[in-house]
């Protein structure tokens, strides 16, 4: 059994914003979709989660009782404490008394999150207040857990206990879709989707992406000239067709993100 | 400063509704509470019974509007018709007695007759009933049990419902299974708890402190104040949906409170207005809300009585209440399915892909 989507395109207001994209994800699988701000990512996942209407294609989601979702602002209700938040999901999703006190206080200890159960959402930090959503779109054990940026705005340390949390759902055999602007993050995927003003520019296995990159990524001290030139730390990075000058470098998923960003915005340019 | 003056004006222009409340509202204001605000009653319906009614009709003057003449009918129908709000005051033309029934509850019609009854001489006898002393507080008190309804109703749910909207929760509410009717129900009700203890407490504090009499059934005023209660909690959820955050909330719940605390005849006398204004009044649902808490405290009106007031409010209610709950429910379905629908959209399969 799988979800995901099939040619999903979505119009808001006259501007296409998602345009023919198509994932699936099975039990134990994680996608990852990526892209800058505006590409399209929440919309897709908003498509998945049943938020959004696609204006065309299929989409195969689980049913609400079986969906897991956190949104960008993490869902957290400010006025309840920690606590509180976890017991409310678990209510809504008809979890008895013991199973639900007994759920929630695994989560706490796993995100975390015990000494603060008692605290207000609205006094938790950034990384508490995204675990706590992440613990809040699980707490029902789902079959299909949708994420929208579940570390961004993140600390590392906090980012690394989500990416655990993630892991260890997929590992129970649950479907995970999160959106991320980390490539880093997103080579721990099983399959990247990778967005670029709606339009699905690159996706697979991230040793595939970086695999198919075509032609060569060189190093170089300083800018080189051309289109497709990038900063990477303190060098410089560039990709040509063929030939090319400097130490050609063996590309990550995060060079291979740029070149086909690159390459899209020039062949926009071009048309 | 030149740059906070420019930011501030380019701010309050995309801030439309916050300009229509400074410009549009005080012209607004200005032009329906210059005619609404008056205590001056011009007209005052009559009703004259006992066998001396016609002569007696005949010979009443301006202000009183004679709308019935019954020399069938004596006293006690009199009061029967003041009671039950037909009139605000009746004649009893008995041989050699004149005696003039005034409706107390209607304070300002009261004193107006009153008044015109001195000029009039001859001093027949005046009855003041439900109200004898004429007090203020007595009138206000029910009255203000029905402001304090709309206040928590309206005012405190339209926060209470924007703020889902304005954490981010709203989208986790629409994903989980929650039906919208589940949602929505779930939001008012501990308003509606609030909103009960408040009138208890309120009809309570009336009657013990400000010696408010109380010859009505409490179970009629029990069902106006649920009827009415649904107007403005409906009316609460319909102002959330249409806010973007709490700060717009608030401006249109003043902007619906305003009218019905000046123009439903808790202040100023709905008889005192010219048509034109109070016709408004009779769109407010605190409007039918005073009639019956009015009604039911002061005169011992019965539900039978009171069936206008409750047919409106009903009316009101089942309108509001259906409007908001269909507003509630766009907010959880997918954005654009509307649109997407009437465009023969694909379906969206709901389910696993086979």
């Amino acid at each position: 059994m799988t979800w995901g989507l099939t040619g999903v395109s979505v119009t808001r207001g006259g501007r296409l914003v998602l345009d023919g994209a198509t994932l699936d994800v099975a039990p134990g699988g994680i996608v990852a979709v990526v892209g800058g701000d505006g590409s399209g990512k929440s919309s897709l996942l908003a498509v998945l989660a049943g938020l959004l209407a696609p204006t065309a294609g299929q989409v195969g989601t689980a049913t609400r009782s079986r969906l897991g979702f956190l949104p960008a602002s993490s869902g957290v209700y400010p006025d309840l404490t920690a606590a509180e938040n976890l017991r409310f999901a678990a209510t809504v999703h008809r979890m008895g008394s013991a199973a639900a006190d007994e759920r929630i206080r695994a989560l706490l200890a796993i995100t975390g999150l015990t000494a603060a159960a008692g605290r207000l959402g609205a006094r938790l930090s950034g990384g508490m207040r995204q675990k706590l959503g992440v613990a809040m779109a699980l707490v029902h054990q789902p079959d299909l857990l949708i994420l929208d940026e579940p570390t961004t705005g993140v600390d590392p340390v906090s980012r690394a206990d989500l990416w655990w949390l993630i892991a260890r759902e997929a590992a129970r055999c649950a479907a995970v879709v999160l959106s991320t602007t980390y490539l880093d993050e997103a080579e721990r995927a099983g399959e990247v989707v990778v967005l670029d003003h709606g339009r699905t520019v690159l996706q697979g296995a991230p040793a595939g992406i970086v695999a198919a990159v075509p032609g060569q990524i060189r190093a170089a001290d300083s800018r080189p000239s051309g289109p497709y030139a990038w900063r990477r730390g303190r060098s410089w990075r560039v990709w040509h067709p063929a030939g090319g000058d400097g130490e050609v470098i063996r590309p990550d998923l995060q060079d291979a993100v740029v070149v086909a960003a690159l390459r899209e915005a020039e062949e926009a340019g071009d048309e | 400063m030149w740059a906070m003056i420019v930011k501030e004006f380019r701010q309050m222009r995309r801030d439309r509704r916050t300009l229509a409340m400074m410009v549009v509202m005080p012209l607004l204001l200005l032009i329906v509470f210059g005619y609404a605000a008056s205590f001056d009653v011009t007209s005052i319906p009559v009703r004259v019974v006992g066998t001396g009614a016609a002569e007696v009709a005949a010979r009443l003057p301006a202000p009183f509007d004679v709308r019935a003449v019954a020399p069938a009918e004596d006293r006690q129908d009199a009061v029967r018709a003041l009671r039950d709000g037909d009139v605000p005051v009746a004649v009893v033309a008995d041989p050699g007695a004149i005696t003039v029934l005034l409706d107390g509850s209607e304070l300002f019609t009261a004193n107006a007759a009153r008044a015109a009854l001195a000029r009039v001489g001859g001093s027949p006898r005046v009855d003041v009933l439900f109200n004898p002393d004429l007090r203020t507080s007595a009138v206000m008190v029910p009255g203000l049990a029905g402001m304090i309804l709309l206040f928590v109703g309206t005012v405190i749910t339209s926060l209470g419902v924007v703020r889902e909207r304005q954490s981010g929760t709203l989208e986790q509410l629409a994903v989980m299974p929650l039906r919208p009717w589940d949602v929505f129900v779930g939001k008012i009700a501990p308003y509606f708890l609030v909103a009960a203890v408040d009138l208890t407490v309120v009809v309570a504090a009336g009657t013990l402190l400000f010696g408010v009499p109380f010859h009505g059934s409490l179970l009629v005023l029990a069902l106006g104040a649920l009827l009415f209660l649904f107007v403005t909690l409906g009316t609460g959820v319909l102002i959330s949906s249409v806010s973007q955050n709490q700060g717009q909330a608030i401006q249109l719940a003043i902007m619906t409170l305003l009218p019905q605390v000046l123009l439903s005849g808790l202040i100023f006398p709905l008889r005192s207005m010219p048509l034109g204004v109070r016709w408004i009044g009779y769109v407010l649902p605190l409007t039918y809300f005073t009639q019956i808490s009015r009604g039911v405290m002061l005169r011992g009106s019965p539900l039978t009585a009171l069936w206008q007031p409750f047919l409106y409010l009903a009316l009101l209610g089942a309108a509001v209440v259906t409007f908001a709950t269909l507003r509630f429910r766009a907010f959880l379905l997918p954005r654009g399915a509307g649109r997407a629908g009437r465009r023969s959209a694909p379906r969206t399969t709901a389910g696993a892909k086979p």
